[in-house]
C-alpha cells in the first residue's frame, strides 16, 4: 500500500540538483507525480509529488544524504492529493507595472472576492534595481464568470499598472 | 451508429505520417460518418483526425459550431488537406482526445486558408480564423504524426502575450 507525499526542497541553486534528488528517489523505489521546479532568485525550489510504500520519515531518509551534500533544506508532508485531479483554467490574468508594495495582495484579494480560484501563479521582478517592474501571470477558474473579475479589477483604481484579463478556451481535438 | 475507439498516446500510430486518400467510394463515406460520430460522442470534442482511431489516412473533421460566439465554417470534412496560407500567431490552450488529462498552451497561426477534398471528392477551400484555425491546425498535425505535446510553449512566454506588443503605442 503506497501513499503520496509532497516533497519540498529548497537551497542555493547549482547545476545537478534535480538529477541528484530524483536519482535518490528512483533508487529508493519512489514514483514521481506532478511537480514544479524552478530557480527563484539564487535559490532552487522543488515541489514534487512522490509516491512510495512507507512513511514520510522513510522518504526523508532517502533524500537526506543528497540534500546534505548539496546544502538543501527538505520538508515532507503526507497529502490527500492524487494524480489526475487537474482543474481546467478558464481565465488568464496578466498584471505588470512599476513594482510597488501591495500589488499582489490588492489584485489577488479583489479577484478572490470576485470568485477567482488561482490554479497557477508565476511572478517575476524584471527591469533594473532603480526601476523594477513587477510581472505576474495567473491562470485560474472564474467561478462567477470573467465579467465579475473585470468589474472587481476596474473598481481597484490601479491606473498605473496594466491588467489584462482573457478567457481561456481550451480546444479539444 | 457506434463510435470508433480513440487510441491514446503512447500508441505509436499517433506518431506516424498518414497516407493520402485515393478512393472516394462508399467505404470512405461510411468511415467519415463513423469518425464524425466519434467526434460528436466525445464531450467537448470539436475536431478529430483518422489516425486518432488508428486509421492512417489523411482525413480530418472539424466542427466548432457548438462553441458560442465564434466565427466558423460549420462542419468541415478535410481529406488530403493542405494549408495554403498562414497569418499572425496566437497562443491558446489545447487538449487532445488522444492525450487524456492534460492541456497546454500552443502557438498557432491566427488565420489560415486550407484546401481539401470532401468525402465526395469535391475540392473545397476554407478560410479559418482563431479557434477554428487552431482546431484545423491541430487536426492536420495528427495527419503528420504530430501531437500538441510537440508544440507546447514554455510557461515563461505566457508572461508576455503577443497582444501587449501589438497594442504598444509609438513613443
Ligand atoms: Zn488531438
Amino acid at each position: 500500500m503506497s501513499d503520496w507525499y509532497m516533497l519540498t526542497v529548497v537551497g542555493e541553486d547549482r547545476p545537478g540538483i534535480v538529477a541528484r534528488v530524483t536519482k535518490a528517489l528512483f533508487e529508493g523505489g519512489c514514483n514521481l507525480g506532478e511537480a514544479s521546479m524552478m530557480r527563484l532568485g539564487g535559490s532552487f525550489t522543488i515541489m514534487l509529488m512522490v509516491e512510495l510504500e512507507g512513511t514520510g520519515e522513510r522518504l526523508l531518509r532517502l533524500v537526506e544524504p543528497v540534500a546534505g551534500s548539496l546544502g538543501l533544506h527538505v520538508h515532507v508532508d503526507a497529502i490527500a492529493g492524487r494524480l489526475h485531479r487537474h482543474l481546467e483554467p478558464d481565465v488568464s490574468v496578466t498584471v505588470y507595472g512599476a513594482d510597488r508594495a501591495g500589488i499582489v495582495a490588492r489584485v489577488t484579494g479583489a479577484l478572490a472576492e470576485a470568485g477567482l480560484h488561482i490554479l497557477e501563479l508565476r511572478s517575476d521582478v524584471a527591469g533594473s534595481k532603480e526601476n523594477p517592474i513587477y510581472i505576474m501571470h495567473i491562470e485560474g477558474h472564474a467561478a462567477r464568470g470573467i465579467d465579475a473579475l473585470r468589474t472587481a479589477l476596474s473598481q481597484l483604481g490601479l491606473e498605473d499598472i496594466e491588467v489584462h484579463l482573457e478567457p481561456v478556451t481550451t480546444m479539444l481535438g | 451508429m457506434a463510435s470508433l475507439e480513440i487510441i491514446t498516446y503512447p500508441d505509436e500510430r499517433l506518431k506516424q505520417v498518414a497516407q493520402p486518400v485515393e478512393r472516394f467510394d462508399e467505404a470512405l463515406r461510411r468511415f467519415v460518418e463513423r469518425l464524425e460520430q466519434t467526434m460528436r460522442d466525445a464531450p467537448g470534442g470539436v475536431g478529430i483526425a483518422a489516425p486518432q482511431v488508428g486509421h492512417l489516412f489523411r482525413i480530418a473533421i472539424v466542427d466548432v459550431s457548438s462553441r458560442p460566439k465564434i466565427a466558423c465554417n460549420g462542419r468541415m470534412v478535410l481529406i488530403n488537406p493542405e494549408i495554403l496560407s498562414w497569418e499572425g500567431m496566437v497562443k491558446g490552450r489545447e487538449g487532445c482526445m488522444s492525450v487524456p488529462d492534460f492541456t497546454g498552451n500552443v502557438v498557432r497561426a491566427e488565420c489560415i486558408t486550407v484546401s481539401a477534398l470532401d468525402e465526395t471528392g469535391r475540392q473545397r477551400e476554407y478560410r479559418c480564423t482563431g479557434y477554428e484555425a487552431r482546431a484545423v491546425q491541430h487536426e492536420i498535425d495528427h495527419l503528420d504524426g504530430l501531437l500538441f505535446l510537440d508544440r507546447l510553449v514554455s510557461r515563461r512566454t505566457d508572461l508576455f502575450p503577443r497582444k501587449n506588443y501589438g497594442s504598444r503605442k509609438s513613443a
